[in-house]
């Protein structure tokens, strides 16, 4: 693709060589939206437990995701927390740890042994943490959230968990979506059956049509600008808030959070073909006319 | 340059066979000089819709593992000069299919051939995708039928995903839709999806329909290409897909129920 002078470096990705030929590398701010972990107990059987319980809804989310541990409810606990068997806890699941925030200094420093590197929770605006970040969630293929630089205003930056839950639920029912980054992702061509589209970390709008048989996921809102006639699950991180907005109403199954309903027996007809909005209203999917 | 053109579906027995010797026919007697592959490894049938069946002696798969060259490979139909049928193996698998020897195989037919029609054989598995990969231009065979379509939609998606083509970030394969075995009778009477029905599910354009006829199947029997009976709807519906995939405007043809006189409606057909 260019010349190479004796002194290249080993051959890397030329997407990032652009308009850098000398170096090997460039260094660059980025924001992730990571899901973080609120541990909200020590006891490791407990929270293996519940969490395999979550994972195991929505299994290929999590595969290889990376994911931030909040320590903040386990800050009075003993600083005896067990961080590698954590770590080899996390990783048999297919997580990858990044990063730890909201501990004490001892559990931070525990936690840098085993791995992890120390965040700073929602205040981290500096370059060199987001870089810091960036380093850490490359490890993971999987990482396709938006890459934007830092240079962002505060608000986009936002990592910390949107505040532990109810306390009724099991303890890592925790793991809250994070607030979605402004990034939406727009399809053109039509999505057919057997085809799958996840957008992590933000909406999905469709343009073309979405067929029977095949699936779109988005951790934000859904909007489709055609007809809907395969399954459409938005908020696939849980959050309570996604929408689902469609022009022409003929889904199979629509999900909001893990909420979802079946049209086994088609729409009913005074939405079928139509324009709707669905959210969720407490537990309950609501199917509302557009107009 | 020559263009590799893919007749598929997904779902068994909706015409690909048929649709793929009658459109190699059809380019071939306009004088493209066309090749006609059968990618159905291990259940050969294009030879015998060809009638070409007892002059087959080496096939596709001896030419893949080089066990013999094209020209030994290659029969000239009996009917066109341009017209050249590579059969498939009926004593092998699909796996015999690689990519490499695959594209070895169609650069060298394009060295020297028009057109390269790819008749794929149901399914989307490894013959149904090398039918596929390396094509320009695709004609997708549906039938006016739910599970058909969906069969058809789902190998749409998988010409926009996993050919050649989208690998490598080109332009896209052209897709042609083709309805066959289409009975404007049994459309109006609710029985079968209409050409607009299955337009609007699949949204692909439309390049022909050939409407259901028992001169499909009596032409087939005897190892002559549908498109030859030049008196029978489907033959001429045939002529117009080729003249439409040519790029020539042609109003369809076929696709309204046959009026009935007033005798035939008192007393029946």
């Amino acid at each position: 693709m260019m010349p190479k002078s004796a002194s290249d470096p080993p051959k890397t990705n030329d997407l990032f060589q652009l308009d850098n030929q000398e170096t090997a590398i460039d260094l660059k701010g980025s924001v992730f939206t990571l899901p973080v972990l609120c541990l909200k107990v020590t006891d490791l059987a407990k929270i293996e437990d519940d969490l395999k319980e979550r994972l195991s809804k929505s299994p290929q989310f999590f595969e290889n995701a990376p994911i931030v541990v909040d320590l903040e409810s386990i800050k009075k606990c003993a600083d005896d927390f067990d961080f590698p068997q954590f770590v080899t806890l996390l990783r048999g699941l297919h997580l990858v740890p990044v990063g730890v925030q909201h501990g004490t200094k001892t559990q931070h420093e525990a936690a840098k042994w085993a791995g992890f590197a120390e965040l700073n929770g929602g205040i981290i605006q500096e370059l060199p943490t987001a870089a810091n970040r960036r380093k850490n969630t490359a490890k993971s293929s999987k990482v396709n959230a938006p890459q934007q630089t830092s240079d962002n205003t505060p608000g986009d930056t936002q990592l910390d968990a949107q505040g532990a839950s109810s306390e009724n639920k099991a303890s890592t029912h925790a793991i809250k979506s994070i607030e979605s980054t402004p990034s939406a992702k727009v399809i053109r061509q039509p999505v057919r059956s057997g085809q799958r589209i996840y957008h992590q970390g933000g909406d999905l709008i469709l343009l073309a049509a979405v067929n029977a048989g095949a699936e779109i996921m988005a951790d934000g809102n859904i909007h489709v600008y055609a007809p809907l006639r395969g399954r459409a699950l938005a908020g696939v991180r849980g959050d309570t808030e996604a929408r689902i907005f469609c022009l022409q109403m003929e889904s199979e199954l629509i999900a909001i959070a893990g909420q979802y309903r079946v049209f086994e027996n088609k729409v009913p007809p005074e939405m079928f073909g139509k324009p709707v909005q669905i959210f969720l209203d407490g537990d309950k999917i609501v199917i509302t006319p557009l107009e | 340059m020559a263009k590799v053109i893919v007749v598929t579906s997904g779902k068994g027995g909706v015409g690909k066979t048929t649709t793929s010797a009658s459109i190699a026919t059809g380019l071939a007697k306009r004088g493209h000089k066309t090749v006609v592959i059968d990618f159905d490894v291990g259940l050969r049938n294009l030879d015998l819709i060809m009638g070409c069946e007892r002059r087959v002696v080496y096939d596709f798969v001896n030419v893949l593992q080089n066990e013999a060259n094209l020209k030994q490979a290659l029969i000239k139909d009996k009917h066109c000069d341009n017209l050249f049928v590579l059969p498939a193996s009926q004593t092998r698998d699909k796996d015999a299919l690689t990519p490499e020897g695959v594209e070895k195989v169609l650069n060298e037919l394009r060295e020297n051939h028009d057109f390269i029609v790819c008749d794929s054989p149901a399914g989307i598995e490894q013959g149904a995708v090398m039918a596929l990969y390396f094509a320009d231009e695709a004609i997708v065979v549906t039938n006016p039928e739910v599970s058909s379509v969906r069969d058809s939609d789902r190998i749409l998606g998988i010409l926009s995903a996993k050919s050649k083509r989208a690998a490598e970030n080109q332009e896209p394969i052209k897709e042609h839709l083709l309805i066959t075995r289409y009975s404007p009778e049994r459309v109006s009477s609710g029985e079968m999806l209409s050409i607009t029905d299955i337009q609007e599910l699949l949204g692909v354009k439309l390049v022909g329909v050939i409407p259901e006829s028992q001169t499909v199947l009596q032409a087939s029997n005897s190892g002559i290409p549908v498109i030859h009976m030049n008196d029978s709807p489907s033959g001429q519906a045939y002529e117009d897909v080729v003249a439409r995939f040519l790029g020539e405007e042609r109003p369809m043809r076929f696709v309204e129920p046959e009026k009935k006189s007033f005798l035939k409606r008192l007393f029946g057909t």
